[in-house]
């Protein structure tokens, strides 16, 4: 609880954190239900209305409410963004923690892998995967995940290298402490601070990304609500309709710099001399 | 065994690693490739057909001969035929890349022409106003996904100035230096944003770390001027993770660049991609994807080439 | 007396508010013209940043000049005031008439520039010199600090030369100019005392060739001993005392240069050796060593075939009895750490029997324990003081119940920290109290043995001083033995028994310590010695001895010969032929 009093107190924290919760409060009160509107209802005499006290932002060319799609959008983004963060630290720590430990052989093979990975252009094996499996919402947490996991497992792989020679991981080994005992109290333990500051960063690239995809038509798919696909509908419309394009373009915005302002500020406050290691 | 020489020999290793990705990739597609490969047409074979296109393919060899056929042809420069343009790739590959590779170098050059005067300004002035307005500005830029920013850029042209950027066709640079310039500014600025964000934040921390190192201190206690310090003694060695982030960006410059040429509607090879995977062309596919992958390795490779002459320790190292 | 730097109330404040955060508290001292003055202190003390006022470089550091005058006379007679001058003065002033050099020469010069180019810019810079003469003009001040094939050696990358070399590197850059003023900033600390020996010498030739003044930044009174002219003691900001040199060693007034004269650890030739614990019949042999020999596997090339072996540690043999410390003393390089780590099982040796005998009492299968030399380091600072004592038992697969928990109180007393300790996390606590929860820690499974890897050395001179006699006060109420790895012959004299001078991997002499010490038999013990800086032999100059340490890689298969030890007294034993 003191690290959430520091992130109050820093100034980038603060308002990342204002940012970050209040987007979590839309996204959560879309998927329960509580948007002005339902975001799927058209209302086709209430085609492109421009903001106004019922509909705050507007309304989309089939006369859904604006907001209320933004609500669910904000959602999906979130979750899809979550969910391939989540799958790819899990796989990345697991991978990168045991690479280092294990070396060798082991770790050849893993960093190999993973070469192969990241031989691709994130987006362009994002769209190789999406192209095998099809696109929709759970394709692109995969793909997402999968092209994360090359960057987690090399964020664990050098702390902890670096870490393995620590003296206070010979001193364990002196008193004859275990290898599992070794990983999870010396290596994982001190892995945590760079670990959430990666994550932090990592979930405002997964929400740069999921829009990409919903905006090429190759993620969440209509008639769900995504930001990606709320831009990709504004396009032929921004003219005669610039809040479609605009609302879409700053919700987005607002959540990744959110989630990028809350990096900085626990990269400040977890680890100041890691900060060469993870650029 | 020094390190360039290492990368270089670990090259080949990794770039058969792609390969066998990509072409294990293709295979998991659910149903059979002659279908996947004709769509719906295939559904007009007769079964003498099909049993020839499988021939005709090699599909009815086992998995490792198909995988040697292929990268043979790979080798030699046969990716195989694309349904939808009806040519071989490669041909398409090249019809295509000139553009991408311009939008992605010219988006480089801006990134770092801007990056990084403002990047080592914002250092030298830590804490003061242009420091903070510098990193406003950079944390903007790297929160604003590069289409949006496209985005914002067509929308504010077409409303205050009522014009349009040239889209659909494309004027090659050497037919028209000026023309082709005007049209790729708005894409290379919208795909250089994130890139030109990152770039001021490297070079800025990277600065302000060399900033406070004893051989700072001791070209210091030299009496050397403020500005021979900075240059001279701070930038080469603040240059050694720039290049290191600029080979990293060059891949999502690529790879950024099937967004970028989709709003602006550029017939570069991001575009081939898109609509390769929405045609399910999966030999324009894999030899689309494969071409790129082969690119960034070599760039890649060149940044740790560029590495060991800018960093003497890494010419020796030998990890 | 004409004054070449005249400081005068100097306050160092930093931070947006210097004022309120004051760690130079208005310091003034008077230095003539070729005359050296030693500033002594620990760390804190505001030693160093005294100096750096002086230059100004602490204005880079975040620091702020906020009152006094430090007049300094320049070349052509006129008198500038350093604390007030501008910024373009001064850099008119540093490199050309105010050299320094720093604490550690592997990070004070660029990585990516060659030493050669480091060198020209003074000349460059301060005598417009360009090309060949520049050229010409580093290497002739690379003879001067005696670097052998100057000309190639300009090419040469830092890295590509040892800390030693580099530090010349650096005294040929500060002198490159003939500065009247020389800042020397704890120059020697951070290498090996034979290569100390070689700096101070060279420093010392060097100020008598070019006449230059010199302020001499040390922890360590004693080396400032044959040096220095004058010395100025500093604690926590404030000068305590200063004087003539004689006058300051042999008569001091404060209670804290007393204090750093005689509780300090001083080497003084095996005359303040233990006497509290002699070999006899009865002593218990707890520890035995034989023909231990580590190498570690060098590769090359593509398939990463062995190429060779570096032999870290080879044949080296000895025995502990129970209340014994046996000193294992020997330079950067020369296998002492790589002993003790194998005697932990932390490194696997190639051969040689190792035999650990646990007491009565023991709590685990395991009779050795380790201090390691950085307590920063060795606590994780993650977890608590409790969760720290308890990882040994937690190894042996003890339960933490509450006969565990007293444990653990008793002996946070028994090294003198609080009891409410066990709740708090390792940076609470100072670094000597850190050093002491390490002791606690390899404490709590009752071991014979305790392995002490430079125990004291990363400690403040006066903490060393205090946890030195903790060691010895546990030392004798739990029989411990301890085996003392360190490279500092001061703290040795004043702990170990026995001692076992280390070269090369091998051990080139052992014997009690007194013996070994006042009546040194082997070459390189003796050249050990002479390059300890030492109280005693004030004035005695530092000769320049420019032998470096040879290889210990070796091709595959190759055997040195086994060690032949001669006889030199009593239970004294020196390598011969070698």
């Amino acid at each position: 609880m003191s690290l959430l009093r520091d992130l109050l107190r820093h100034p980038s924290g603060r308002i990342g954190l204002i940012i970050t919760v209040l987007f979590l409060l839309a996204a959560v009160a879309g998927k329960a239900g509580l948007s002005p509107f339902d975001p799927l209802a058209q209302d086709r005499l209430a085609r492109l209305q421009a903001p106004s006290a019922s509909h705050l932002f507007g309304t989309d060319m089939f006369g859904r409410d604006v907001l209320s799609r933004l609500m669910v959008g904000v959602a999906q983004s979130f979750i899809v963004s979550f969910f391939s963060v989540a799958v790819a630290t899990l796989a990345g720590t697991v991978l990168g923690l045991t690479a280092a430990w294990y070396g060798g052989l082991w770790d050849g093979i893993v960093m190999r892998l993973m070469d192969v990975l990241l031989a691709f252009p994130a987006i362009l094996l994002a769209l190789l995967i999406i192209a095998i499996m099809g696109p929709s919402g759970w394709t692109s947490i995969l793909a997402i995940a999968i092209v994360y996991t090359p960057i987690f497992t090399r964020v664990v792989r050098g702390p902890a290298l670096s870490l393995k020679r620590r003296d206070f991981v010979d001193a364990a080994r002196s008193f004859g402490s275990s290898r599992r005992y070794i990983m999870s109290r010396h290596l994982a333990l001190n892995l945590v601070a760079p670990l959430t500051v990666q994550i932090t960063l990592a979930l405002a690239w997964a929400l740069i990304t999921e829009a990409g995809l919903s905006f090429l038509g190759l993620g969440t798919q209509p008639p769900q609500a995504s930001l990606g696909l709320m831009l990709a509908d504004a396009r032929n419309l921004m003219e005669m309709a610039p809040w479609l394009l605009l609302v879409p373009a700053v919700a987005l915005s607002f959540a990744v710099l959110g989630f990028n302002l809350l990096g900085d500020a626990l990269r400040d406050l977890l680890d100041p001399k890691t900060r060469r290691a993870l650029a | 065994m020094p390190y360039p020489l290492k990368r270089l020999l670990a090259f080949p290793l990794v770039m058969f690693g792609v390969s066998v990705f990509v072409f294990i990739a293709i295979r998991l597609v659910p149903g059979d490739a002659i279908t996947a490969m004709l769509g719906t047409e295939s559904g007009l074979l007769t079964p003498a057909q099909r049993e020839a296109l499988t021939a005709y393919f090699g599909l009815d060899q086992n998995i490792f001969v198909q995988f040697w056929r292929w990268l043979a042809g790979v080798v030699q420069g046969d990716f195989g035929i694309s349904t939808t343009y009806g040519q071989p790739v490669l041909r398409v590959i090249f019809d295509h890349f000139p553009l991408t590779l311009e939008l992605a170098v010219l988006s480089m050059l801006l990134s770092l022409v801007i990056g990084l005067p403002a990047g080592i300004y914002a250092a030298t002035h830590k804490d003061r106003p242009g420091d903070l307005a510098v990193r406003v500005i950079a944390m903007l830029g790297q929160s604003t996904p590069g289409f949006v920013v496209g985005l914002l850029l067509i929308f504010s042209l077409s409303v205050f100035f009522g014009v349009l950027p040239r889209m659909g066709s494309f004027v090659p640079f050497r037919q028209d230096p000026v023309g082709n310039l005007a049209q790729m500014i708005l894409p290379a600025l919208t795909l250089g944003t994130a890139f030109a964000a990152a770039v001021i934040r490297v070079s800025r921390s990277a600065m302000l770390d060399i900033l406070s190192e004893d051989y700072v201190r001791t070209a210091r206690s030299k009496g050397l001027s403020r500005r021979r310090v900075i240059w001279r003694h701070a930038l080469p060695n603040a240059l050694i993770p720039l290049v290191t982030l600029s080979g990293v960006e060059f891949g999502y410059l690529l790879g950024g660049a099937v967004l970028v040429e989709q709003i602006f509607a550029l017939p570069g090879l991001g575009r081939v991609v898109l609509d390769a995977i929405q045609q399910r062309d999966y030999a324009l596919v894999q030899g689309t994807i494969l071409f790129i992958a082969f690119n960034f390795m070599v760039v890649n490779l060149l940044v740790d080439l560029a590495y060991a002459a800018l960093d003497p320790r890494i010419r020796f190292e030998t990890k | 007396m004409s004054s070449l730097l005249s400081v005068r109330d100097l306050k160092v404040g930093f931070g947006p508010r210097p004022e309120s955060n004051e760690v130079v508290h208005g310091v003034s001292f008077d230095l003539a013209p070729g005359e050296t003055l030693a500033i002594v202190g620990e760390s804190g003390s505001g030693k160093s940043v005294t100096s750096m006022a002086v230059n100004r470089l602490i204005d880079f550091g975040g620091g702020r000049i906020t009152s006094g005058s430090a007049a300094f006379t320049r070349a052509d007679g006129s008198t500038i005031d350093l604390a007030r001058a501008e910024e373009r003065q001064l850099e008119g002033i540093r490199g050309r008439e105010i050299g320094m050099i720093f604490q550690e020469p592997m990070t004070s010069l660029n990585p990516v520039l060659s030493i050669g180019t480091q060198i020209e810019e003074v000349f460059r810079v301060h005598f417009a010199m360009s090309g060949t003469e520049a050229k010409t003009a580093a290497r002739e001040a690379l003879e001067r600090v005696r670097i052998p094939d100057a000309a190639r050696r300009l090419t040469y990358a830092p890295h590509q030369l040892s800390g030693g070399m580099l530090q010349r590197v650096m005294i040929a850059i500060a002198l490159a100019s003939n500065p009247r003023l020389l800042i020397a900033d704890e120059p020697t600390t951070a290498l090996d005392v034979t290569i100390q020996a070689q700096i101070m010498g060279l420093l010392s030739e060097m100020k008598r060739e070019t006449g230059t003044g010199m302020i001499f930044i040390t922890h360590d009174i004693g080396l400032v001993a044959g040096f220095a002219d004058r010395v100025m003691v500093m604690q926590q900001g404030e000068v305590v005392e200063q004087g003539m040199l004689d006058a300051v060693l042999d008569n001091p007034q404060h209670d804290y240069t007393k204090h750093l004269l005689n509780a300090v650890p001083h080497f003084s030739d095996g005359r303040s050796v233990r006497h509290d614990m002699q070999r006899d019949a009865d002593s218990r042999r707890v520890l035995e060593v034989e023909d231990l020999t580590v190498r570690f596997p060098v590769r090359a090339g593509l398939l990463k075939r062995q190429t060779g072996n570096v032999h870290a540690v080879e044949g080296v043999g000895f025995d502990l009895m129970q209340g014994e410390t046996l000193g294992i003393v020997g330079e950067s390089g020369s296998g002492k750490s790589t002993t003790a780590r194998a005697i932990l099982d932390l490194v696997r040796p190639t051969k040689g029997r190792i035999r650990a005998e646990g007491l009565a009492g023991a709590v685990s299968d395991r009779p050795v324990q380790m201090v390691f030399q950085n307590p920063n380091a060795s606590l994780n600072p993650r977890l608590t003081v409790k969760q720290l004592l308890a990882e040994p038992l937690i190894a042996v697969r003890r339960r933490i119940d509450a006969e565990a928990v007293s444990r653990m109180v008793m002996l946070l007393d028994r090294v003198g920290l609080p009891a409410d300790s066990l709740a708090r996390y390792p940076h609470e606590f100072s670094g000597g109290q850190r050093q002491r929860l390490c002791i606690a820690r390899a404490l709590m499974l009752n071991p014979s043995i305790l392995v002490l890897d430079e125990a004291v050395s990363a400690l403040d001179v006066s903490v060393q001083a205090k946890v030195l006699d903790l060691l010895i006060d546990l030392q004798n109420e739990f029989g411990l033995a301890y085996l003392f790895v360190t490279h500092d012959m001061a703290v040795v004299e004043r702990i170990a028994h026995r001692i076992a001078v280390v070269y090369a991997g091998q051990i080139v002499e052992i014997g009690p310590t007194s013996e070994v010490l006042a009546n040194p038999r082997h070459d390189y013990t003796r050249q050990l010695i002479r390059a300890v800086p030492s109280l005693d032999r004030r004035h005695s100059d530092y000769g320049i001895d420019l032998t470096e340490i040879p290889s210990l890689v070796r091709p595959v298969g190759w055997e040195p010969e086994a060690a032949r030890y001669e006889s030199a007294g009593a239970d004294h034993l020196v390598r011969a032929g070698a």
